[in-house]
């Protein structure tokens, strides 16, 4: 067994890290560049489990070559549609918050809210 | 191979395409996804039957070996939720029925009964799965379906609501697949008995962190209490049968793989500290949201989160009768909150609304509503001779028999949460159901009654009693029950029987 690449390894560290950053904030396009983000981050680190990536899944080689590990790959490509379809959702309906507030911020909790608002008369006292 | 794991998932499966092929025709397509659900039940059922002993039912798709292949396997757990769950989804598709034929909802039918029963797949294939990834693709099968489902007829609000329930849904789906990367980079197998086998061998502090990531993913879909933030801002603003449909399944799918995968994968000897600790935190910071509400709805998502604590108390004693208590608060918690929510939309049908500031007299609106809120809302807060005083009373007996500040510390937690849930109910109880109404409220009713939509008023109310008698049900049933759940605990502690079945006879 050989260790991963290095490179890899740093990618994926950078992918989590800048995408649970768009994650905590508040544009919704933000959220969602995110979410695709981690989606990719989450996808590498699966096939980062093959240490082999570089070498053919299953055929392609010369008889008796080493071959990489065709489950991750699988897994991935699984994980992929999931994600890419579930981004798609996400899309809609960030352009339907957006089209019914003209903006993508995402608001204060609704509990929330309701709370400041009993505060208000306090402040303007 | 047994086909009879398979039936509940393709079933289903196929039913959502016969039924997505019958849009234009909503007369046969509830037909047909009211008798795809009906066999659900039926093979859960007889699934049951073969497993109540304890036996592991398995099955390899396509005939490919265990470690290799895919597994479904079912023991006496999955067996259990699996009928309790198909059991709840074949009520609540006949009220929602009941609310399409009266005219009584504003989503529309025709996408509803495709993705309910791909939703309906999605459940299944949770609990019959055998290997990790598979279990991921359940839960995003059926969290798919339920994006789908959140957004139905949308409002402003809730199309708010979905986006935060989607962001969160899939965050934690991503931190699942990364688990499943570090636990196939660490042992090279997704199979849970094979993975269970390896893990072993592990050293100790990966382990650990696994087990602490696995709690976090799990714990985020089922709302554990410092992950429970997005439930009652979501659930609530959903139409009510889907609502209905979250609360009694979605959570307690999560709670099923917090169990599964902590005793299996990572299984251990004694109490433990964070998972009793996740328990008290979630079981109080949950009832005392839910005494500050003044919306019925967001106290019962509220009761949801605190009562999601009562299962995990019982899997953080690692007892046998720990174990079976949680077994049996899962089955008796499913049925009570999915009628409490069904009762709810009762009450929004005739008023409009759920606030608790606006309501009056609703026993004098409608007698049965009365007596469907008081059953299962006495159950959830555990009086004598409902379910859930048989589920919390077994829950509580193994605390005190495991001893040790811990399990006091869960069990004093466990007393407190139900008081503070009977004073939950009775505030909803006083406010709401007792007093004179206000004259609109009887004239809505007069509407309801006389106009076109009563015959589905009438199919809303009988389904709703109908999960009520399944809640007295379960409270009749409460010593085949504890049976099972006890059986059930046993083949989770020990797990050999779990992996000997998947892997073959000579794996141990």
């Amino acid at each position: 067994m050989s260790t991963p690449s290095l490179l890899l390894v740093a990618a994926v560290a950078v992918l989590y890290s800048s995408g649970f950053y768009l994650l905590l904030q508040r544009s919704l396009m933000r959220v969602v560049f995110g979410i695709i983000i981690l989606g990719h981050a989450a996808n590498l680190s699966l096939l980062l489990t093959d240490t082999a990536i570089t070498l053919p899944p299953l055929l392609g080689g010369e008889p008796g070559a080493q071959l990489s590990d065709p489950l991750p790959h699988a897994m991935a490509l699984t994980a992929i549609v999931i994600t890419f379809g579930v981004t798609t959702f996400l899309l809609a309906l960030a352009y339907r918050v957006w089209l019914g507030d003209e903006n993508d911020e995402v608001p204060d909790d609704l509990e929330d809210r309701r709370i400041s608002r009993l505060r208000e008369p306090e402040d303007s006292s | 191979m047994n086909v009879l794991l398979a039936v509940p998932l393709l079933v289903p499966l196929s039913g959502a395409a016969v039924t997505l092929l019958l849009r234009r025709n909503p007369r046969s397509q509830r037909i047909t996804s009211t008798v795809t659900l009906a066999a659900a039940v039926v093979a859960a059922a007889l699934l049951l039957r073969r497993t109540h002993d304890g036996t592991v039912v398995t099955t390899q798709a396509g005939a490919w070996e265990a470690p290799l292949g895919i597994t479904l396997v079912a023991d006496p757990v999955s067996a259990l939720l699996l009928l309790v769950s198909s059991v709840v989804l074949l009520i609540v598709l006949l009220y929602a029925i009941g609310q399409d034929i009266g005219g009584l909802s504003r989503a529309t039918p025709q996408v509803f009964h495709p993705v309910y029963l791909v939703l309906t797949a999605g459940v299944n294939l949770s609990f019959v799965s055998g290997d990790l990834f598979n279990l991921f693709v359940g839960f995003e099968v059926m969290l798919t379906a339920s994006y789908a489902l959140i957004t139905q007829a949308p409002t402003r609000a809730r199309v708010r609501a979905s986006m935060v329930y989607t962001t969160v849904s899939l965050t934690s789906s991503i931190l699942f697949l990364t688990g499943i990367a570090l636990v196939y980079a660490l042992t090279g197998t997704v199979n849970m008995a094979d993975v269970a086998e390896k893990l072993g061998a592990a050293p100790p502090a990966l382990r650990m962190v696994l087990a602490l990531l696995f709690l976090v993913v799990f714990g985020i879909k089922a709302a554990i209490v410092p992950m429970h933030f997005w439930l009652p801002d979501s659930y609530p603003v959903a139409l009510t049968r889907i609502s209905a449909i979250f609360a009694a399944l979605l959570t307690k799918v999560a709670v099923y793989a917090i169990i599964r995968t902590q005793t299996l994968l990572f299984a251990r000897d004694d109490t433990s500290a964070v998972l009793m600790a996740v328990a008290v935190v979630t079981m109080v910071v949950g009832i005392l949201g839910a005494l500050v509400q003044s919306d019925i709805n967001r106290i019962m998502s509220f009761a949801l989160v605190s009562h999601i604590g009562f299962m995990v108390f019982g899997l953080a004693l690692n007892t046998v009768a720990g174990l079976a208590g949680a077994v049996v608060y899962l089955v008796h918690h499913i049925v009570v909150q999915a009628t409490l929510f069904l009762v709810n939309g009762l009450i929004r049908q005739y008023v409009g609304h759920t606030s608790l500031t606006d309501i009056r007299g609703l026993t004098a609106v409608s007698p049965a509503l009365a007596v469907f809120f008081f059953l299962p809302a006495l159950s959830l807060a555990g009086l004598p001779p409902m379910s859930g005083f048989v589920a919390k009373v077994a829950l509580f007996e193994a605390g005190v028999a495991t001893g040790g500040a811990l399990a006091w510390a869960g069990v004093a937690a466990g007393v407190l949460t139900s008081l503070l849930t009977l004073i939950a109910v009775v505030r909803v109880w006083t406010r709401a159901f007792w007093g004179t109404p206000r004259p609109d409220m009887l004239e809505a009713r007069e509407q309801l009654r006389t106009g076109s939509n009563r015959g589905g008023l009438r199919i809303m109310t009988a389904t709703t009693g109908a999960m009520v008698a399944v809640g007295l049900a379960v409270a009749l049933m409460a010593g085949p029950l504890t049976r099972v759940g006890l059986t059930a605990a046993e083949g989770l502690l020990d797990g050999d029987a779990y992996v000997a079945a998947v892997l073959g006879e000579g794996a141990r």
